[in-house]
């Protein structure tokens, strides 16, 4: 995984050393601006954010060190604890119906037939579609009075609902705008997946006369677990990470049922003017999207050897 | 990574042979119909209620067909939101972050993919790292320091804190590291040096995965949301995402105008990617399916 030199020029393994040192100046050039980026924005944020969850401001502007307290009081408050499950919760709705969706459209789109392409174009159209346009479209779907989704409704003889006022129903209106923003990008990322299941797979089947079903079970699911398990993964990492379509449609309400991880940080650190809190707040995030890009990066490592294996 | 959207990919087309077929091929339409309906429908919605007078939409079906047709909306929506502003701020925000990350990119790259110097790995791994911080989780302290340094409200505010990116390095590295080792000689017989062996024979040989890492940088800088909410309110630098926020506040009760402000707002993006969807496909596809 470390950078493997691209070619050996032949014959210089005496000079290795010297070439070795000649060469530091033009890579540490080369490297210094998004070495300098990464330190001012990345790693030095990084560490004033774990340097700021161990204080607290009072009321006069400073600052007041409060060390892993304050991490007790993040995690026993019953605010964050419900922030944490609606997270969950959130992302559990988002990349159930994202996969299922997803594995549809692209099983649909994975045949050779005339104008497929125009479908699959269609399919990986919400690319385009930024968290602030997607979320735009769907609350006027879910507006009350005229929106479409409660037009349906009074036309099949049922109740309208408030969909994005309701604490019933806020959580799902939301991921129902998630899923459809991500909904192309999971399309793109597992027809490439479906693609590189080989032929004659199927072809093997269908002598053994398999049905349809029977080959997608047998030969699809489990060729295609490894796409599945990315996607899943980049999902899921996604719905920790949510924050504008919660801005743009419910503010974390009704009674706080949308009040995902990111937007309580939001909150408390430039509402409550909390970054204290928000950062203890964040290292926890942080936590928990780490675990998730290991596991993906821990398959990611195995993916590549799989591939390596084969040709 | 072969072109995943192009005609000749996918499972094989039932034989006319087997009994059934012409059935079996309707069928297979009608499936892609239906589910093309539905990815489409949100948007079709928009525009309807984007091309008609505000009352139309209250007498059913006009949310769902168009009874009457007022285009203006799209100029009143343009007008009244400065939506013309924010999407010149857009486009110079994300052009900015567009050609400074992929020229960082290309260096680091090439620095990762060509030379030879003590500690590679442990920058390498700096790098590394870096893909593990999501900005959310940062950004209490990102947001101290552009204000430390008198950048809120600026484009330096907007944009350089994203001016590197490990992604589009790793994929710039992955296409250098494709150079034929021939290559390297016989250009060092030519007299190139480092800087002659870059620029005519590594940049060039790279163009897909700089066009891919273009069209990405792009999208992903264009579409960006709680960044530039906190570090752009003014008018004069605030983005296209945020301006469409601001548009809908200010008009909850005229669907039709933040509709057609919306679709203003989508359809430069569209074209973008119209025009370079291969390219985008290929950078997708290129981290999620090979290595």
């Amino acid at each position: 995984m470390q950078g493997t030199p691209a070619f050996d020029t032949g014959g210089e393994e005496a000079g290795f050393g010297r070439k070795k040192l000649r060469e530091i100046p033009l890579a540490l050039l080369l490297l210094a601006p998004s070495l300098l980026i990464y330190s001012v924005f990345v790693f030095y944020p990084m560490g004033r954010t774990i340097w700021l969850g161990f204080y607290r401001e009072d009321p006069f502007g400073g600052r007041v060190y409060a060390g892993f307290e304050q991490y007790a009081d993040v995690l026993s408050s019953s605010d964050f604890r419900h922030s944490l499950w609606v997270t969950l919760l959130f992302a559990m709705i988002t990349v159930g119906f994202g996969l299922v969706f997803g594995v549809t459209l692209a099983t649909l789109a994975h045949q050779r037939i005339k104008g497929v392409t125009v479908f699959r174009t269609i399919f990986s159209s919400t690319v385009a579609t930024s968290v602030a346009v997607a979320s735009l479209i769907w609350l006027v779907l879910f507006q009350p009075s005229i929106g479409i989704v409660n037009q349906f409704l009074k036309s099949i003889g049922r109740e309208p609902v408030q969909w994005l006022l309701d604490s019933s129903t806020a959580l799902f209106a939301v991921a129902a705008t998630t899923v459809w923003q991500n909904l192309g990008i999971t399309f793109i990322i597992l027809i490439a997946g479906l693609q590189g299941i080989p032929d004659d797979l199927y072809e093997s089947a269908r002598v053994d006369g398999a049905s349809s079903w029977l080959q997608f079970r047998e030969i699809t699911l489990p060729m295609l677990s490894p796409t599945l398990l990315f996607v899943s993964v980049i999902l899921t990492i996604n719905a920790f990470q949510s924050f504008g379509q919660i801005d743009l449609l419910t503010q974390g309400g009704p009674s706080d049922s949308t009040n995902v991880i990111v937007y309580s940080i939001y909150q408390e650190a430039f509402q409550n003017r909390n970054a204290g809190v928000a950062s203890a707040q964040a290292v926890i995030l942080f936590i928990i999207v780490l675990t998730l890009s290991l596991v993906q990066f821990t398959f990611f490592e195995r993916r590549v050897h799989y591939a390596g294996g084969e040709s | 990574m072969t072109e995943v959207l192009a005609a000749d990919r996918g499972a094989p087309p039932v034989p006319p042979s087997v009994k059934g077929a012409a059935w079996r091929k309707a069928g297979r339409y009608l499936a892609l119909s239906v589910a093309a309906f539905i990815v489409l429908f949100p948007i079709y919605s928009a525009v309807v209620v984007a091309i008609q007078p505000a009352q139309a939409l209250l007498k059913w079906p006009g949310i769902l067909i168009p009874t009457d047709f007022d285009f203006g909306t799209f100029g009143e929506a343009f007008n009244q939101g400065h939506l013309g502003r924010f999407l010149r701020n857009s486009l110079i925000q994300s052009s900015l972050t567009t050609v400074a990350q992929v020229t960082t990119s290309v260096l680091a790259a090439y620095a990762f993919a060509f030379l030879r110097f003590p500690g590679k790995r442990w920058v390498f791994y700096a790098f590394l790292a870096t893909l593990m911080v999501p900005t959310e989780v940062i950004i209490v302290a990102q947001f101290q320091i552009v204000s430390d340094l008198g950048w809120l409200n600026s484009y330096a505010g907007l944009v350089v804190p994203f001016v590197a990116w490990t992604f589009g390095t790793f994929m710039i590295r992955q296409s250098f590291l494709n150079v034929p080792g021939d290559l390297r000689d016989a250009t060092a017989l030519d007299g190139y040096g480092h800087a002659g062996f870059m620029w005519h024979v590594a940049i060039p040989l790279a163009r897909p995965a700089i066009a891919g890492l273009s069209v990405f940088s792009f999208l992903y800088a264009w579409n960006q949301y709680l960044w530039p909410l906190l570090v752009a309110d003014d008018p004069n630098v605030r983005t296209i995402q945020i301006g469409l926020k601001s548009l809908n506040s200010a008009n909850v009760d005229e669907l039709n105008l933040v509709m057609a402000g919306t679709i203003i707002a989508a359809l430069p993006i569209a074209l973008v990617l119209i025009v370079f969807q291969r390219h985008l496909v290929r950078g997708l596809t290129a981290g999620a399916v090979k290595g």
